[in-house]
């Protein structure tokens, strides 16, 4: 760790001339050197998959895994597409569906419970929060049934509230709006908004949560990956196709290979396919992805 | 079939074990005998829709031609993942909270697990199934009674075992198609002078072993209508392990694990050069090792003695109805066209390579045809004839999803060099009995 810190300063450009000696040579080489590796590892099975979604079927164990064939990557799309009257695309919405609804839904109930509890001053406060906290340790796998058998009762299994109501609650996001509200958003503020006549709510969407912003898109983009790779809620909720995330549809190709040998190029298509609209949603907010960490690491 | 992740094998067991244990109880076993109440499978009124979830790709068009034909008895698809992939512990808490589907496919070895659980109706309350019995293979009919006077599904599909091979390379180093396990081993001798492996032990697929103890004619569960019986550690099964134990000892055999792209590799590359599989495992080579296309041929598998024609059986799935059906006559009815009828079982094999359960079905005219991938050879007359000699009484118990695990635990030490087959049998063994009991199932030891 100290490793990787120590490199960030070395290689920062505007690094301050009074900051003593620099380091040596062996030592950037080394983390370097570090870095590389891990971005390696964490890059060629992209790469691969890459690779394999422009192969056909024969291709793919035949030749070099890591290079390039003919160029097969349309045709592959396009029979992903077809295949199933297109049950894949309908996957793709419901995954964005289920992660940017609840994502979404998540990070306002996170954001506005986290600032109550920074904020306020109540009655059994703390322990609210830590039963909030206590929810962290729990892992969702293990919630799965008793939520099953909870919407067995109202007859909300195999739904889109099946899956999007319990993504919608966020432990972690409590807990780090909490953190975040209570030192970026200045008591003198919120005094203000008041004095001004704002209501609390007012207050909360106008004032508090612009100066939230960089902890509540964490809190998004958190919860919009855990939503998407959320695998066994569906699993145990769902079983029409039409209503499938597309991680869930994937593997349930992914398991019919032996019948239907052209899923197993369908499902690298649909894999890498469907990487890229968390590609984007990183790339688009990774300025504040890495603001929230860093204030809610240091606090 | 086989293609899982391991966390997610391992999650879906104790989700299932959850269930299992929540369940469990006072429903252990219970004897055969009771005599079926025809009104237990009665007709429903006017219009009636059925939910029907099964993980066989191209189901929901073999749906439409039954929904086409039959306005009042509507078919609703569910799809997932195969059984032991999630789709089974699905049925588990469906039935946990009393919504399961209608009618679900189940394979023949996981049978047992639901009708523990009181899971599944009994057919044999309908006419029309009772009347089926004879369509079918003898012993994928038993495979559904369970050695009871029920019938707790409708076969859909076997699994009958052969020899593939790979005859160019048999025959370009002169080495003899072996008939007998003797001569699989001599073979095998011969092969890995050639640089290659007869073929690979897969330590992962425990079914294919009970395949081959299955053939030897030997039995790991036995219920006499009050209690379990567990011998996975019978002559039969000495006999097999100690087999597969020699060769790999003596490095005559891969381990590989099944079903990886090394796995594929191996059968790509012509480093290994047989299979003694299931029918479906056609599919399985043309689609792994597309390379060697034309270059295989199949031949019944290797016997114990010669002359034999014994079989093994390799995987094959039934449709149940599930407790609780409001519509077992309906359900029933459907199960029966789709596993029986011809246009179904055309459907069927077109879409998924589905090998019917029955003796008709067997003679479908995409059954009688040369396979390009193997040279042109017609090897599915293979198969039939396996498919008549598998043997009728071997029976699958409860618990299976736990003696895999434990089974193939051992397996993959054994092929490491620690420990044998047989002992992880026996280790297997025991902790199948402890299961048993401590999902209050009544064993007799």
């Amino acid at each position: 760790m100290s490793l990787l810190t120590r490199t960030r300063g070395a290689t920062a450009t505007d690094l301050p001339s009074t900051r003593g000696p620099r380091e040596s040579i062996m030592s950037r080489t080394a983390a370097l050197l570090i870095m590389g590796v891990f971005t390696l590892y964490f890059l060629v099975p992209i790469w691969w998959l890459f690779i394999a979604s422009t192969k056909d079927r024969g291709q793919l164990l035949t030749t070099n895994a890591l290079w390039f064939a003919d160029w097969n990557l349309f045709a592959n799309i396009g029979d992903l597409v077809s295949y199933n009257n297109g049950i894949y695309f309908r996957w793709l919405l419901n995954s964005l569906a289920y992660a940017g609804l609840g994502a979404l839904l998540a990070t306002v109930f996170a954001g506005m419970a986290g600032y109550a509890l920074g904020k306020y001053r109540f009655r059994g406060r703390e322990a609210f929060f830590n039963i909030v906290l206590g929810g962290v340790l729990v892992p969702a796998t293990a919630l799965a049934l008793p939520l099953f058998l909870l919407f067995s009762q109202v007859n909300l299994t195999n739904t889109f509230w099946s899956v999007l109501l319990p993504s919608i609650v966020s432990p972690f996001g409590v807990y780090l709006a909490r953190i975040y509200a209570s030192s970026s958003v200045p008591d003198e503020l919120i005094e203000a908004a008041r004095l001004d006549g704002s209501g609390e709510v007012r207050t909360f969407f106008t004032v508090s949560s612009r100066l939230m912003a960089p902890a509540l898109v964490t809190i998004f983009l958190f919860q919009f990956v855990s939503i998407w790779n959320n695998f066994f809620l569906p699993l145990i909720m769902l079983r029409s196709q039409d209503l499938f995330p597309v991680t869930y549809g994937l593997y349930t190709w992914n398991t019919q290979l032996n019948q239907i040998p052209e899923l197993r190029t369908y499902v690298l298509v649909g894999a890498f396919l469907s990487i890229v609209p968390l590609i984007i949603a990183f790339l688009l907010l990774q300025r504040f992805w890495r603001n929230g960490l860093g204030n809610g690491s240091v606090k | 079939m086989r293609h899982t992740k391991k966390a997610v094998v391992a999650g879906v067991a104790l989700l299932t074990a959850f269930t299992l244990a929540g369940c469990a109880g006072g429903t252990g076993g219970s004897g055969s005998g009771n005599a079926a109440d025809p009104a237990a499978c009665a007709p429903s009124e006017g219009k009636v829709t059925l939910d029907f979830t099964s993980w066989i790709p191209g189901i929901e068009d073999v749906a439409k031609i039954w929904n086409a034909e039959n306005p009042d008895i509507q078919v609703k698809v569910q799809t997932g993942p195969n059984g032991n992939s999630g789709t089974y512990s699905s049925f588990f808490s469906q039935l946990e909270a009393g919504n399961a589907p209608d009618l679900g496919q189940i394979e023949y070895d996981a049978l047992s697990s639901f009708r523990v659980q009181d899971g599944l109706e009994d057919l044999s309350a309908c006419k029309d199934v009772v009347a089926a019995k004879d369509k079918f293979i003898p012993w994928t009919w038993n495979q559904v009674t369970l050695g009871t006077d029920g019938v707790y599904g409708i076969p859909q599909d076997s699994g009958p075992m052969a020899l593939f091979y790979r005859s160019d390379l048999f025959e370009k180093n002169g080495i003899k198609v072996p008939t007998t396990w003797a001569e699989y081993k001599e073979a095998a001798k011969e092969v890995r002078k050639a640089g290659g492996y007869i073929t690979n032990f897969s330590t992962a697929d425990i079914n294919q072993f009970a395949g081959l103890v299955w053939q030897t004619g030997g039995d790991w569960f036995s219920n006499d209508g009050d209690a379990w019986k567990v011998n996975l550690t019978g002559d039969e099964s000495k006999t097999v392990a100690d087999y597969w134990q020699d060769l790999i000892k003596e490095d005559l055999v891969s381990t590989y694990p099944a079903w990886t792209e090394e796995w594929n590799n191996a059968y790509n590359s012509g480093k290994v050069w047989s299979w003694n599989s299931a029918v479906w495992g056609a599919n399985s080579i043309s689609s792994g090792a597309p390379d060697t296309s034309g270059k295989w041929s199949v031949a019944p598998s290797p016997q114990w003695n010669a002359g034999d024609k014994a079989a093994g059986n390799w995987g094959g799935s039934s449709v149940a109805v599930f407790k609780g059906s409001k519509h077992p006559y309906e359900a029933a009815k459907f199960a029966l066209w789709l596993n029986t009828s011809d246009e179904a079982l055309s459907a069927l094999n077109k879409s998924a390579n589905i090998y019917p359960a029955t003796t008709e079905g067997l003679k479908l005219p995409s059954l009688q045809e040369g396979v390009e991938f193997y040279g042109g050879q017609k090897i599915y007359d293979v198969f039939a004839e396996a498919a008549a000699e598998v043997n009728p009484d071997f029976v699958w118990g409860p618990t299976m999803t736990q003696t895999y695990a434990d089974v193939s635990d051992g397996f993959q030490k054994a092929a490491s060099g620690q420990g044998t087959l047989l002992e992880a049998l026996q280790s297997a063994q025991t902790k199948t009995v402890d299961a048993l009991k401590a999902q209050s199932i009544p064993v007799s030891e």
